[in-house]
């Protein structure tokens, strides 16, 4: 039977993101010692933010199943819940329930694959979870290469792990701003530009996509040049939902329930669906 | 099964009787009731000896107000200052209470059945499910905007239901279905039915089997894009104005909304019927509307009755009862819709 009600969790830390201060991470640990113990996802998946008097938003997890003992959302200040949590301090109560939706096979379909990590923006949250899961198991996996990109180099997430993975011998990093900025020495061009140039093999390869649809867009045209075909290429939809649990219809894209087959899909699958994204 | 053979005036002694111990809904006949606290327009709660009449066709609002009601408490909490507990979601307690929803047709009935599918997992509807008995009317007479017969229902049929009274000479035959059922009969002094109303049933259902699945095979049998694609859905959209009365009336649209209500310190979040009519339902808070325009939201709900449901579900998600033909402002017809669907190649 479907539970709707939240976890009690406090947030434990609080750190603004980006320049803009539009961007917020929340780590959250649960109050209740046996749910944290029955918490398990796996990376791409998203719960439901809850807060008492607002309402619920989903939102990607953040952090990977192999951080133990607390759960990461990074949350973009937009609409009515999200303005209240970013208002809200450390220490204080909330609720999480989920986690919800399918998740990348990484596990599965993934496995022994070589892993290309594409990311846009404040979307590269779900991918955090998933590039520190595929870290804890590297010998599970190929090559794996990470390009992330975002306006400027304020508006990156993650900024100390991203220096830490640019540390490691074991990954392809690039990160990439769109325009030449001060004191920036790093990688210059938009997402799709820098996908081309860095041009992952197709072979044995699976490519998790996840930013602004233009951004996808443009970055299948360069990657189809190469040998790159539509059921290798895994996306993340996002809608409006409400339950979360697959039975109030809001997230449907056709027969298709994002919350309940998705919010990952396959861009073959993607391409099967009516354009209501 | 049992079947007794139960005249009119023991009928009425039968609603008085469960009156007294339960909460038992039946049609309004004539003016339209307001809503009440636990049910929709359409049903009044049956109290004292009042003769029960059964209008032809589905009363006027549909059963799932008894088990998917609007609002819904799904938790409570507190938000008042100092109080540990502030900010902590709680789970209503469990409703219980027994209720009888009499005067309901086979439409309805099934209408339950199909909802069940997506809500086989809702605890909210299951509880509802648990406490309610049907008590159903088969139909001898229809209305000009029924067709359960072709959505795959019967008006005959008694699926679904607890009990089912059928029409038969000075009376009825009242077929009880399940333990529900045999439960709210037990202790009542009832004849048996005789052997030749039974059999005068079982003729009638013979000659009325309903039931049909062509058109769902037919629907099943198209491509969902082409369907999706074809050019009826311009008139259509552009003539309906997305007022959301055939969500609201329809027994099988189901979708919902959940908000947060906090009055003096003391919260709860609702949930509340929804429509995909309207242009909230879909829309991202970046301002983006993946359905943002009238002919898409128009061809959703025609789309997920007929197709998309089928698709997850097997069956349609409509029973036929006629509502939506009866009140739709503008004349949509979804006999129509599925006509002209039908024809699509």
């Amino acid at each position: 039977m479907i539970s709707y009600l939240p976890y009690p969790v406090r947030i434990d830390d609080i750190t603004v993101e980006t320049e803009d201060g539009n961007l917020k991470s929340f780590k959250l640990v649960f109050e209740n010692e046996q749910q944290k113990k029955a918490w398990r996802h796996v990376p791409g998946q998203f719960a439901m933010l809850s807060l008492a008097g607002q309402g619920e938003i989903p939102i990607g997890i953040a952090s990977s199943p192999t951080e133990d003992g607390h759960l990461l959302f990074t949350v973009n200040r937009a609409g009515k819940v999200t303005t209240a949590l970013h208002q809200m301090k450390t220490g204080e109560r909330m609720g999480v329930r989920g986690p919800l939706g399918n998740g990348f096979p990484l596990a599965t379909d993934m496995k022994g694959k070589n892993i290309v990590i594409i990311a846009g923006g404040f979307a590269v949250t779900t991918l955090r979870a998933t590039l520190i899961y595929l870290l804890e198991h590297r010998a599970d996996y190929g090559k794996i290469t990470f390009i992330y990109g975002a306006r400027t180099p304020g508006m990156l997430l993650y900024q100390n792990e991203l220096k830490q993975w640019a540390a490691r011998g074991d990954l392809d990093l690039h990160v990439t701003i769109d325009r030449e900025a001060p004191g920036w020495d790093g990688l210059v061009g938009f997402v799709p530009t820098i996908a081309g140039q860095v041009a992952p093999s197709p072979e044995n390869s699976v490519a998790l996509i996840c930013g602004p649809p233009i951004m996808i867009k443009f970055t299948m045209p360069p990657l189809e040049k190469i040998g790159w075909t539509d059921d290798q290429v895994y996306l993340s939809l996002e809608n409006r939902m409400k339950c979360g649990e697959g039975v109030c219809c809001h997230c449907n894209v056709g027969p298709t329930l994002v919350c309940k087959d998705g919010p990952v899909f396959t861009r073959t699958q993607v391409r099967q669906l009516p354009v209501e994204y | 099964m049992k079947v007794f053979k139960i005249s009119q005036a023991e009928l009425d002694n039968m609603v008085a009787l469960w009156s007294q111990s339960r909460k038992v809904y039946r049609p309004a006949v004539g003016r339209q009731q307001q809503a009440q606290p636990d049910y929709g327009p359409g049903w009044r709660k049956a109290e004292g000896a009042s003769p029960l009449t059964v209008p032809i066709g589905p009363a006027a609002g549909s059963v799932k107000t008894f088990l998917f009601p609007q609002p819904e408490t799904m938790m409570t909490y507190s938000l008042k200052t100092g109080d540990p507990d502030r900010g902590l979601m709680k789970e209503p307690a469990k409703l219980t209470e027994s209720q009888v929803v009499v005067g309901l047709r086979p439409c309805d009935a099934r209408s339950v059945l199909l909802n069940n599918l997506p809500f086989r997992e809702d605890p909210f509807y299951q509880a509802n499910l648990e406490r309610t008995v049907f008590v159903g009317f088969t139909c001898d007479e229809s209305l000009s905007t029924c067709f359960c017969e072709q959505m795959g229902g019967s008006p005959l049929d008694s699926d679904g239901l607890d009990i089912a009274f059928s029409r038969a000479e000075n009376g009825y035959l009242a077929e009880i279905l399940t333990p529900k059922g045999e439960e709210l009969m037990a202790g009542l002094n009832l004849a048996p039915a005789a052997n030749s109303d039974i059999t005068a049933l079982a003729d009638r259902r013979k000659e009325r089997p309903g039931k049909d699945t062509a058109i769902l095979n037919t629907m099943q049998g198209k491509d969902l894009n082409k369907l999706y694609e074809a050019p009826l859905w311009q008139p259509l959209g552009d003539s309906c104005i997305n007022c959301g009365a055939c969500t609201f009336i329809c027994p099988t649209c189901y979708c919902f909304d959940i908000q947060d209500e906090v009055v003096k310190g003391s919260g709860r979040r609702i949930r509340y019927w929804d429509s995909c009519m309207f242009p909230l339902y879909s829309l991202h808070t970046t301002g983006h509307n993946p359905r943002g325009r009238k002919l898409q939201r128009t061809r959703n709900r025609f789309m997920h009755k007929l197709k998309y449901f089928p698709e997850r579900f097997g069956p349609f998600s409509c029973v036929g009862c006629g509502r939506c033909v009866q009140d739709c402002p503008v004349n949509i017809d979804i006999r129509e819709v599925m006509a002209d669907l039908l024809t699509v190649e």
